[in-house]
C-alpha cells in the first residue's frame, strides 16, 4: 500500500523536496566553504542562517511595515511592490548574515589563530566583562555598562594572549564553535520580544499554482527557491573560479603557508570566505521564511545539521557537492518519510548518509575545493 | 611549551566566555521565582480582615511545567490561574502566607527531571499544580511519587498516565480516554465525515490521543502520518492528506505546530475540516496559523473559565484586561485543594496528600473529587470552534 503511496504522490514529493533541498544546499555551501579554507567545521553556521531569517523578518515587517494580517486575510503584494519587498528581504539577510558570518569569525575563530586580533579581543573582552556582571545582577543596562567597564583592561589581556603567534589546537576551535553557535541562540531567545517562542512573517507572496508538472501543482514560492539557490551556487562558483580573490581563496585551500609566502593576504582570504558562506546562508535564510512564513530562536539547529549533512554527502570543501548533497537528502528525506512514516524523517537522512560514506568516504563527489575544479 | 600553555588558556577562557554567555542567562529559565510580592501588596492592604488560619512561614505550593517554549501559552494561562488562588487565599488569611514558586520545564521531558529533583529538596513546598505536560508527567511523576509529593495537573491528559500507580497523582480534568471518544463522537456525527486522515507529533500527549482517535474512528481513516515538531517542513504528511483528501484531519499535538501544519496543508490545496486536541486550545494556534485556522474545531475536557462569571471577575481583576485561558480554572481548583490542605493544618506532604484523598469540594469547573487512580469525576468534552480570528465555544460534544 505504501509503495502505491508513494507513486501516487511521487512528483508532489519531487517538487518540495526539491525545494527543500535547495535551501539546504545554500546552507551547506557556508560549511563547505569554511571547511575547504580552514579545515574547520563551522558549527556556529546554523546561527548564521538563523540570522538572517530575522533580519528577514525585521526588514519585511519593520522597515516595510508590512502587518502579518491585512483585513482577515495574509498582506498579499504584487507587481512591483512585491518584487521590491522580496529583493529588500533578500538583501537584509544576506547583508546582515553576511555581517554575522564576518564579526563571528573575527571573534570566535582568528583569536585562536593567533594572529593578534584587535577586533576579536575587544568583542570578547565585552563578552567577558558582561557575562560576569550577569551573575551578580538582572538589569540590562547594568550589565552592559559593566561590560563597557570591564572591556578596557580585558582586552589588553585577551590581545597580549592572541599575539602569541601560534594557532589553538583544533579542538578549541571546535569548542568556540559550539559556544558562540549557543551564545548566539540563547541571545536571541533571552532578548527576543517572544522569547523562545515562534516568530510569524508576513506572507507577501500569494502561493499560487504557477503550473503543472506532471499531475502535480507546482507553486511559485518553490519556482522561486529553486531557481534563485540555483542562480547563487553559480555566482558562487564563477567567483571563486574567475576572479583574483576566489583565486586566493583556491590558493588557501590548497595550502596556507605555501599562498602566505606568494603574497595572499590569508586573514583577509578567510573573512572573504567566511562572507561568501554568510551571504549564500542569507538568501537560504529569505527563501526558508518566503516558503514556511516562520522562524525561532533554534530555527537553525536542525536545519543546520541537516545541511552539515548534505555538505558530507556531497563532499565537504566541494561546491557542486553541497548542491548535490542538498538535493539528494532533500529529496531522500521525502520519499522516504512518505514510505516509513514522518517520524522516520531524521533517521533516513542520517541512514543515507552513512550509507554513502560506506561506499564514499569523501562524499558523492569528493573533497576538491582546494583543486581547481570546484 | 609556555607559549603552547598560554593559547590554550586564551582558547579555554575564549570558550568559557562564550559558552558563559549562554549558560549564565540559562539559568534564569529555570530557576524558580516567587510571586509572593503581589500576594503581599493586597494581604497588607487587607490586614483588618479576620486573620483566618495560620501555617509555618515560608509554606509553599509550586507550579511546574512549561512558561516558555513551543507550548509556553499553556503554562502561563495555568500559572496565573494557580497565582489567582494564592492571592485570594492570602489575603484572607494573614496569618499564613503562601508563596507559589516556579518551575519552567519548557514543556520539555529532558529538563524536567532536574527540576523536579529541586523542587523535592525544597521542603516547603507541599503540593505541586503541574506538570502541565503529558511528556514530561510521565518523566517526573516518579520521582514526586517516591518523595511523596502530591501534584494536581491541571492539563496532562494522557489516558495511560493515571496507570502507573502512582498514589500521588490527580487529575483536574478528564483524561483523553474521554477526549478521545468525544473526538470520534464529534467527527463522525456532528461533521459527519466518512473519510478521515489523522496525524500526530509522536509526543506522549500527540500520538496518544490520536491513536485513541485512530482506533475509535477505524476503517474511516484512510491516511495517517506522524511528524517530528521540531521540523519546519511537513510536506510528507501534507503530501499524504493531499493524496487521500480526506473529508476531516485530526491532529494530535500542540498549538505551534499545529499553526505550521494547518497552514502547510492549506497552502497544498488540502480542504478537509481541521479538528484537534486540547493542546491546540490557545490563541497561539490562531497566530501560527492565520487564516488557515478559521474553521477548524477544537476539543477540550476543560471548562470555558469564562463562562464563570466570579472566576472571570476575579481574574480580571488580578491580570487586568485579560479572561481566563484554556487551563486558568482548572489550575485555580487545583491550587485551591492544595489551599484547602494547608488551611486544614496540614503541614507536611503526607498530610497534604491523605487530605486530598478526602477532598470533595465544588471547584469553578466541576465537583472536584478524585478516585483512587487521581482522576476527577465527570467526562464532559468540549468542542470550540475558530471563528472571525478567536477560539469561540460552541458546546458540549454529545
Amino acid at each position: 500500500m505504501s509503495d502505491w503511496l508513494i507513486y501516487r504522490t511521487f512528483w508532489d514529493l519531487t517538487v518540495t523536496g526539491v525545494a527543500l533541498g535547495a535551501i539546504y544546499a545554500l546552507v551547506a555551501l557556508g560549511y563547505t566553504l569554511v571547511y575547504g579554507v580552514l579545515r574547520l567545521i563551522n558549527f556556529a553556521h546554523s546561527e548564521v542562517f538563523m540570522v538572517g531569517t530575522f533580519a528577514t523578518l525585521i526588514t519585511a515587517t519593520n522597515f516595510i511595515g508590512i502587518p502579518l494580517i491585512e483585513e482577515g486575510n495574509y498582506p498579499y503584494r504584487t507587481g512591483i511592490t512585491l518584487v521590491a519587498v522580496l529583493l529588500a528581504c533578500i538583501v537584509g539577510g544576506m547583508v546582515v548574515s553576511g555581517a554575522g558570518a564576518v564579526l563571528l569569525e573575527r571573534v570566535a575563530y582568528r583569536p585562536l589563530r593567533g594572529s593578534g586580533e584587535h577586533v576579536g579581543a575587544v568583542v570578547l573582552a565585552f563578552a567577558s566583562a558582561f557575562t560576569v556582571s550577569l551573575i551578580f545582577t538582572g538589569s540590562t543596562r547594568t550589565n552592559i555598562i559593566i561590560g563597557l567597564v570591564g572591556t578596557a583592561p580585558l582586552a589588553v589581556l585577551y590581545l597580549r594572549i592572541f599575539r602569541r603567534g601560534r594557532s589553538a589546537p583544533r579542538l578549541a576551535f571546535l569548542i568556540s564553535a559550539i559556544g558562540a553557535s549557543t551564545a548566539v541562540a540563547e541571545a536571541v531567545a533571552i532578548w527576543g520580544p517572544r522569547d523562545r517562542e515562534q516568530y510569524q512573517t508576513s506572507r507577501v507572496l500569494e502561493k499560487r499554482v504557477l503550473f503543472e508538472f506532471l499531475g502535480t501543482d507546482v507553486r511559485i514560492d518553490y519556482v522561486l527557491v529553486i531557481v534563485g539557490a540555483l542562480l547563487m551556487l553559480t555566482a558562487l562558483v564563477l567567483f571563486v573560479n574567475r576572479t583574483r580573490l576566489g583565486r586566493g581563496v583556491r590558493a588557501v585551500a590548497q595550502d596556507v603557508e605555501t599562498a602566505r609566502i606568494l603574497g595572499v593576504n590569508v586573514d583577509f582570504v578567510i573573512l572573504v570566505t567566511f562572507l561568501l558562506g554568510g551571504v549564500m546562508a542569507g538568501a537560504a535564510a529569505m527563501m526558508f521564511t518566503l516558503v514556511y512564513d516562520q522562524t525561532r530562536f533554534n530555527i537553525g539547529f536542525l536545519l543546520g545539521v541537516k545541511s552539515f549533512t548534505a555538505a558530507v554527502l556531497g563532499g565537504i570543501g566541494n561546491l557542486r557537492g553541497a548542491l548535490l548533497g542538498g538535493l539528494v537528502l532533500g529529496l531522500g528525506e521525502n520519499y522516504g518519510a512518505a514510505l516509513f512514516g514522518g517520524q522516520w524523517k531524521d533517521v533516513i537522512a542520517f541512514v543515507l548518509l552513512l550509507t554513502v560514506l560506506m561506499f564514499r568516504p569523501t562524499g558523492i563527489l569528493g573533497e576538491s575545493l582546494a583543486k581547481a575544479r570546484v | 611549551m609556555k607559549k603552547t600553555r598560554l593559547v590554550r588558556v586564551a582558547a579555554l577562557a575564549v570558550s568559557l566566555a562564550v559558552v558563559g554567555v549562554a549558560c549564565g542567562d540559562d539559568d534564569d529559565t529555570g530557576s524558580t521565582e516567587d510571586t509572593t510580592a503581589a500576594a503581599e501588596d493586597t494581604a497588607t492592604a487587607d490586614t483588618t480582615a479576620a486573620a483566618g488560619v495560620t501555617c509555618a512561614e515560608g509554606t509553599s505550593i509550586a507550579f511546574f511545567g512549561a512558561l516558555s517554549g513551543d507550548a509556553g501559552n499553556l503554562g502561563q494561562n495555568i500559572k496565573k490561574g494557580a497565582e489567582l488562588a494564592v492571592v485570594q487565599f492570602n489575603a484572607a488569611n494573614a496569618g499564613c502566607q503562601v508563596t507559589l514558586k516556579e518551575f519552567d520545564s519548557q514543556g520539555s521531558p529532558d529538563q524536567a527531571p532536574a527540576l523536579a529533583t529541586q523542587a523535592i529538596e525544597d521542603a516547603s513546598i507541599l503540593g505541586i499544580v503541574g506538570p502541565a505536560f503529558s511528556g514530561e508527567s510521565k518523566a517526573v511523576n516518579p520521582l514526586f511519587d517516591e518523595a511523596g509529593l502530591s501534584i494536581i495537573t491541571p492539563s496532562a491528559t494522557n489516558e495511560a498516565l493515571n496507570d502507573n500507580g502512582w498514589k500521588i497523582f490527580h487529575r483536574a480534568l478528564a483524561g483523553d480516554d474521554k477526549q478521545g471518544p468525544g473526538v470520534v463522537a464529534y467527527i463522525k456525527n456532528k461533521l459527519a465525515a466518512a473519510t478521515v486522515g489523522v496525524i500526530d507529533d509522536a509526543t506522549e500527549y500527540g500520538k496518544g490521543i490520536a491513536d485513541i482517535v485512530r482506533e475509535g474512528l477505524g476503517d474511516a481513516v484512510v491516511a495517517s502520518d506522524s511528524i517530528d515538531p521540531a521540523a519546519a517542513d511537513f510536506s510528507a504528511a501534507v503530501s499524504k492528506m493531499k493524496d487521500a483528501a480526506p473529508a476531516a484531519i485530526f491532529y494530535g499535538g500542540y498549538y505551534a505546530e499545529a499553526g505550521k501544519l494547518a497552514k502547510q496543508l492549506r497552502d497544498a490545496g488540502v480542504e478537509a475540516t481541521l479538528v484537534f486536541g486540547d493542546g491546540v486550545k490557545d490563541n497561539g494556534f490562531i497566530e501560527a496559523a492565520g487564516p488557515a485556522a478559521e474553521g477548524s474545531i477544537i476539543t477540550c475536557t476543560c471548562s470555558d473559565g469564562a463562562s464563570n462569571a466570579e472566576f472571570a471577575a476575579a481574574y480580571g481583576e488580578q491580570f487586568p484586561g485579560e479572561t481566563p485561558q484554556t487551563y486558568a480554572a482548572e489550575a485555580y481548583d487545583s491550587a485551591n485543594a492544595f489551599l484547602a490542605a494547608i488551611a486544614s493544618g496540614a503541614a507536611d506532604r503526607a498530610a497534604v496528600l491523605a487530605f486530598l484523598k478526602s477532598y470533595d469540594v465544588a471547584g469553578v469547573t466541576k465537583q472536584i473529587k478524585w478516585d483512587e487512580t487521581g482522576e476527577v469525576a465527570g467526562n464532559a468534552v468540549y468542542s470550540y470552534k475558530v471563528e472571525g480570528g478567536a477560539i469561540v465555544v460552541e458546546g458540549l460534544i454529545e
